[in-house]
């Protein structure tokens, strides 16, 4: 017999209290609900949900279903991370980098800034962009403009919004540009395996990103054109911009404090990764008569990615799951459309929330399954 | 003296340089510094723009000049090598030195030369500074919350009584070292607990409390002099004997007409609030998710495939949702997973919640520490017999929780940056009593001093906890 009581019996305890607890919870959700006459089920996703979003990136009104709330919500979460990501990833390495820098003045104020930014809790920050910071811009009418273009005033941020005309064949340039430079890196690549020789990808791979799209504008008849926002008075002492883009000032102070608390842990990652390869590395890529960027690019980037890149994905993450603070300044994300106000007027509690949770952890788990993957994909293979 | 070639600064010129150079950079950071200072613009007469971008030329000129290599002045070495390395560098450090002294005058003038500090009304507030008036009115609020003020004491002397409970240790003699351990890992907590639950929130279980504490006091007595044979039977019942005696038959109405315990008022817990809230959350979810954590990590790696499934399910779940979901089914969700007539007060709740949540990542880091453990540690251990339990906690725990001290700081730090998310359930800590008094109509158009005190008061206690781990890695690193 392999099966030994000594084997079984903890897992056997385990098992059974973790279906006693869920048990007990779900025995105690239905006798509740029977309670309080409420039925449990998903239906009332199709049904109409009679409340308006103040920022939608989809076509929304009270006549849409919850569904379609539901949709909104989940685009606006991933409208503020990716702007967040974005930011923060520039401004994270560009401090990361600066962290290591031999000048003295660069090295403390990048110090500082990490310093400072990472000890104050994100909603502080939050709360601090939006109430106190963004109320201290000037009101439309004043609003001066930046680049005559665009106008950061108190109710947000207007620019230019691009109008397409066959939009998608720009749009398939661009992918064909794309599907051009991987297969061109993977041909260099192949060449210098066998050959030795070098090919300029990077150059080639810019060109191609300039010249298709280049060619669709010249060729396949696409024609961009900018609306310009205007001022238009609404009363006496109210004014708004009208036509662009508006990006409503919740979404900037988030994108904002997003990205500022972010850089800071992504600045952290670079510079461990930076300083994570030997100096060794460096000085026998040095001795072999490599320049100063063929260090940089072929020795230390590549190895430095490696310990910079998996850290990262994290800190991306931690940003998507905390872009649900928005609840806190009324930014119309997941949280606040579908947890807050949708469960406000159906009162489907278990089925909101457990909607909701379930999308956050898709999402993280998606990343990672992607990110051990490309672990796998990219960790040194030794003999 | 040799030709001077002013594109090469050169050793042999060196003095004509460094003067010259000198004289340039000074020329330019008093232009700024005046400037600033005392908006005076030496460079007023000349065209905005060369005015403006002047004082950085001159700058990085006078730095070209001086940036002399080995010049064997130890001070103008010292200067070039972390300064001045480069012309990209030059540039860099005078923009950053120039906004410095830029951005000073503003910041003095906000915080304390144009600030009101005095008065206890809106009134003194006219200037252009900041209004610490309203931090001076409003602190008893951002410290307290809703409180009642006659009722303060009992939060003050809580923490003074955990304060020094905790630094018992500072004072132990060696003969009672060892026995810290367990006083930090189970008595303390559950002093703290009765402390601050029922100390705080008062009103009858606050009677409980203290006869609990009298019955343990009289028990710990009278156990002196029983002996030593009897000593486990006898605290085994006489304290709980005592503890029926005086809340039944002795204590319990008559001292409250006799007005000797004043009953304390009770005070529900959605009054609790402000910095002292952000205190107690921490310092409970800190107690609790570090054993669920360590619990959770072990069965992560544990060789029963169940319990390992179970556990890797269960941390993936909650670093999978963001806190803020977690604390929308504390407060909405989980009331209905129980009895009907069961409850559970909000911030129990909450503190349940957020202990889960941070448990899974203190679990994560932990499992760091244990895979970075060598084979060999397990293998030694497990040859000198040792057991599962007895491994790990004479061997396996104490190196690896060595190794993850900053991992579990960081953890630590992202709880207490966690706490303002409470928000949801209807807590208010410090920047919830914020939020709150930046409505009250009397003193509207104050945010901007209230996020800064907050964010000075955050600022202090995370920078504070993250330079004691530091001490603290620094203080177990092992060579290894």
């Amino acid at each position: 017999m392999n099966f030994k009581l000594k084997d079984i019996g903890p897992q056997l305890m385990t098992v059974i209290a973790v279906v006693l607890v869920f048990g007990f919870f779900t025995y105690n959700a239905q006798v509740n609900m029977e309670n309080r006459g409420i039925d449990f089920g998903y239906g009332f996703l199709s049904q109409e949900s009679s409340f308006d979003v103040q920022f939608s990136l989809i076509e929304y009104d009270g006549s849409h279903s919850y569904f379609r709330a539901y949709l909104v919500g989940l685009l606006n979460t991933i409208l503020v991370s990716v702007i967040g990501i974005f930011l923060a990833t520039i401004l994270g390495v560009l401090v990361g980098i600066a962290r290591l820098s031999p000048n003295y003045l660069i090295n403390k104020f990048a110090a500082f800034y990490v310093e400072f930014f990472r000890n104050i809790p994100l909603l502080l920050q939050i709360f601090f962009w939006y109430f106190a910071a963004l109320r201290a811009l000037p009101l439309p009418q004043d609003a001066e403009a930046m680049f005559g273009i665009s106008f950061l005033t108190i109710k947000g941020l207007f620019v230019p919004a691009f109008i397409w005309e066959n939009f998608n064949i720009f749009f398939y340039s661009i992918v064909a540009a794309i599907v051009a430079i991987i297969v061109i890196r993977y041909r260099a690549k192949k060449l210098q395996e066998t050959i030795g020789k070098q090919t300029p990808v990077l150059l080639i791979s810019i060109g191609l990103l300039f010249i298709l799209p280049l060619l669709s504008f010249l060729i396949g008849g696409v024609r961009l054109s900018f609306e310009i926002p205007v001022l238009k008075q609404l009363a006496t002492t109210s004014f708004i911009y009208e036509g662009g883009v508006s990006l409503p000032p919740e979404l900037i102070a988030l994108a904002l404090s997003l990205s500022l608390y972010t850089a800071t842990f992504i600045a952290e990652c670079v510079r461990a990764g930076i300083q994570g390869v030997g100096k060794g590395q460096k000085e026998a890529a040095a001795s072999i008569g490599l320049t100063q960027n063929q260090v940089l690019k072929l020795v230390v980037m590549p190895q430095a990615l490696r310990i910079i890149i998996p850290p990262t994905t994290n800190q991306y993450l931690n940003l998507t799951k905390n872009s649900s603070l928005a609840a806190a300044i009324a930014y119309p994300d997941l949280v606040l459309v579908f947890a807050g106000t949708a469960l406000m007027q159906t009162g489907k509690a278990i089925e909101i929330v457990s909607i909701t949770m379930f999308t956050y952890l898709s999402l993280s788990i998606s990343i990672s399954l992607f990110m051990n993957w490309y672990n796998n994909k990219i960790a040194i293979t030794e003999k | 003296m040799s030709k001077i070639n002013f594109l090469k600064p050169d050793k042999s010129n060196l003095y004509t340089f460094l003067y010259l150079g000198s004289f340039l950079f000074f020329i330019s950071v008093l232009d700024v510094l005046l400037n600033s200072f005392f908006s005076l613009n030496l460079t007023g007469f000349l065209p905005g723009f060369l005015s403006f971008l002047l004082p950085l030329i001159l700058g990085f000129i006078g730095l070209y000049f001086i940036r002399i290599e080995l010049s064997g002045i130890k001070h103008l070495d010292l200067l070039n090598k972390h300064i001045n390395t480069n012309n990209f560098n030059a540039v860099l450090s005078l923009l950053i030195i120039f906004i410095i002294l830029k951005s000073i005058p503003p910041i003095l003038s906000w915080f304390f030369i144009d600030a009101s500090f005095a008065g206890d009304s809106k009134d003194v507030c006219t200037g252009t500074g900041a209004c610490w008036t309203y931090i001076k009115v409003w602190m008893r609020r951002f410290m307290y919350g809703m409180y009642p003020n006659g009722e303060q004491w009992r939060i003050n002397l809580s923490f003074i009584a955990l304060a020094l409970l905790g630094s018992v240790g500072y004072f132990a003699t060696d003969k009672f070292k060892k026995y810290l351990t367990l006083y930090y890992v189970v008595i303390y907590p559950f002093i703290a607990f009765l402390f601050i639950f029922f100390f705080i929130s008062g009103g009858p279980i606050f009677f409980d409390f203290s006869y609990g504490i009298i019955a343990a006091i009289l028990s710990v007595i009278i156990g002196f002099f029983i002996p030593t044979k009897f000593k486990f039977y006898y605290f085994l019942i006489v304290p709980f004997a005592i503890y029926v005696l005086l809340k039944y038959f002795i204590f319990y109405e008559e001292l409250i007409e006799l007005g000797k315990l004043d009953g304390l008022n009770w005070v529900e817990t959605g009054a609790w609030g402000g910095l002292s809230l952000t205190f107690i959350i921490s310092f409970f979810c800190l107690i609790f998710c570090f054993p669920i954590g360590m619990a959770f990590a072990l069965g992560r790696r544990s060789g029963f495939p169940l319990i390992r499934y179970i556990s890797i399910g269960f941390i993936e779940f909650w670093r999978g949702v963001p806190l803020i979901t977690v604390l929308f089914m504390s407060a909405v969700m989980f009331p209905m997973f129980l009895p009907a007539d069961f409850f559970i007060d909000k911030l129990v709740r909450c503190i349940i919640a957020i202990s889960l949540f941070e448990a899974a990542y203190v679990a994560e880091v932990i499992r760091g520490g244990l895979q970075a453990l060598p084979r060999g540690q397990y293998e030694a251990a497990k040859s000198l017999g040792m057991g599962y339990w007895r491994m790990h906690i004479f061997v396996i725990l104490p190196q690896a929780l060595k190794l993850v001290i900053p991992g579990i700081a960081n953890t630590f730090l992202a709880l207490v940056k966690d706490t303002p998310l409470i928000f949801v359930v209807g807590l208010l800590e410090i920047v919830g009593m914020l939020n709150l008094a930046k409505t009250n109509p009397e003193w509207l158009g104050f945010a901007m001093e209230g996020y800064v005190f907050a964010a000075i008061i955050f600022w202090i206690i995370c920078y504070a906890m993250s330079k004691y781990s530091y001490n603290l890695e620094q203080k177990y690193k092992t060579d290894r």
